[in-house]
């Protein structure tokens, strides 16, 4: 199997790095360390980190977008699973809202990563920059929890949806809503998530927070649980198109794991609001070379 | 109006919370461990070749289908054996379905065992490769 193995072909460096000139355990650790950073990033600011491992791979790294999609995906379910086994936070979970849930975006997943290899590259890449520009939207105005709803719809009643959340003035009965339309939305998430290589957990968050009415804290631990298993989907059809390289896969789902780990232990101990700014302005600069190449036919 | 409390938990549930969150921690060091060594094996032996990522090219049909990357692995490739360990990771969030619908059957609900299940079909058609 070795010598089948292209590694050693000319590069063509589009990063402003010369990685060309650069041996690939370099080229490994160099990805390593940027991807324990946007790991980290992610879990700090809870936007995760697939917003930010597409673009070191793309603009730094100089790797090749469908690369990219892929490895980002295998990290995107490394950090799910990563944070349901040592953050604790599944309790949170409303397993109900999130099976159901998870029907459409698991068939939204594959239907995006279906139809992915039919979309030129520079369509993706413009749509991705446009999930950046609206991550930044969203990170300079960060999701205030909505309102719990007190009165019952009658379908969420009849998939017993209903939970109860745990607040300051104790454990508190929430009543869910509009389920046709989060459904909807989930299905986009799903297809979104295939499409471009992220978890799409602010999409799954809002919808769930602002259109189901789902307490933010349950719509956040559920929206981890979903994004895991949406992305486990994605990574069936990628794998068996030959987009996962596992060279690029290992060190970035490592690297993002143990970022997300460090990340959730230093929470307590960053000013979030500073650092949601700084990654505000990252992620829009990101945003126009994405969109920049995509118009420009360069991905 | 009645009262709108629902039901308390199962104890049922929670004991299959308590399993989950051990198999989970097992289940993702397991892959963590495996793709690293696999790293270390690639980078042993190409670690001083030049990275061609700009360029794709799809990878080998020996790192795309389960039993091929087993196989693979098997004959000691680090790439492949990389690819088991993702295998293990896709396999994780399989497991957090699998112990849903475990759940909810000890719970004797129906339809959310049903919807499990149909969750668990969406991930082996695309695990299985039908689709591509």
């Amino acid at each position: 199997m070795g010598g089948e193995y292209r590694g050693a072909r000319a590069n063509d460096p589009r990063g402003p790095v010369r990685w060309g000139a650069v041996d690939l355990t370099l080229f490994t650790l160099a990805l390593f360390a940027g991807s324990v950073a946007a790991g980290m990033l992610g879990a700090l600011t809870g936007l995760g980190g697939g917003v930010v491992i597409i673009p070191l791979l793309v603009l730094v790294m100089g790797v090749d977008l469908r690369y990219a999609i892929g490895a980002s995906l295998v990290a995107v379910i490394a950090t799910s699973a990563g944070a349901a086994a040592t953050f604790r936070r599944e309790g949170l979970t409303n397993l109900r809202i999130g099976i159901l849930l998870e029907v459409a975006t698991t068939v939204g997943a594959i239907a995006g990563a279906v139809v992915a290899a039919y979309v030129s590259r520079s369509v993706i890449s413009t749509v991705f920059g446009l999930v950046l520009l609206w991550t930044a939207w969203t990170s300079f105005r960060p999701v205030k929890p909505g309102a719990i709803a007190e009165t019952p719809d009658p379908l969420a009643t009849r998939l017993r949806l209903d939970g109860v959340v745990a607040t300051p003035d104790g454990p508190r009965p929430y009543r869910v809503r509009r389920v046709p339309a989060g459904f909807l939305v989930m299905f986009g998430a799903g297809v979104l998530s295939a499409l471009v290589g992220i978890g799409s957990g602010i999409v799954k968050v809002l919808a769930m927070d602002r259109l189901m009415r789902v307490p933010f804290k349950v719509s956040t631990a559920t929206s981890n649980f979903m994004i895991g298993v949406t992305a486990a989907a994605s990574v069936g059809v990628y794998l068996h198109r030959g987009q996962i390289e596992p060279a690029l896969a290992a060190p970035v789902a490592l690297g993002a794991l143990g970022g997300a780990f460090m990340g959730g232990r230093l929470l307590p101990r960053v000013n979030v609001a500073v650092l949601r700014r700084v990654f505000a302005v990252v992620v829009l600069l990101a945003a126009v070379q994405m969109i920049y190449r995509g118009a420009a036919g360069r991905v | 109006m009645t009262d709108p409390t629902p039901a308390p938990r199962p104890a049922a549930h929670d004991r299959v919370n308590a399993a989950l969150a051990r198999v989970l921690t097992v289940s993702i060091m397991l892959a963590a461990a495996i793709a690293l060594i696999g790293a270390t094996m690639h980078l042993s032996r190409h670690g001083a070749e030049r990275p061609a990522y700009a360029t794709y090219a799809p990878a080998e049909e020996a790192l795309r289908a389960p039993a091929a990357i087993l196989a693979a692995a098997m004959a000691a490739d680090g790439r492949a054996i990389i690819q088991l360990g993702v295998l293990v990771l896709v396999v994780t969030p399989v497991l957090r379905v699998a112990f849903a619908l475990v759940g909810f059957a000890l719970e004797r609900d129906r339809l959310y065992v049903a919807l499990s299940a149909v969750v668990l079909a969406v991930l082996a058609l695309g695990l299985i490769g039908v689709l591509d």
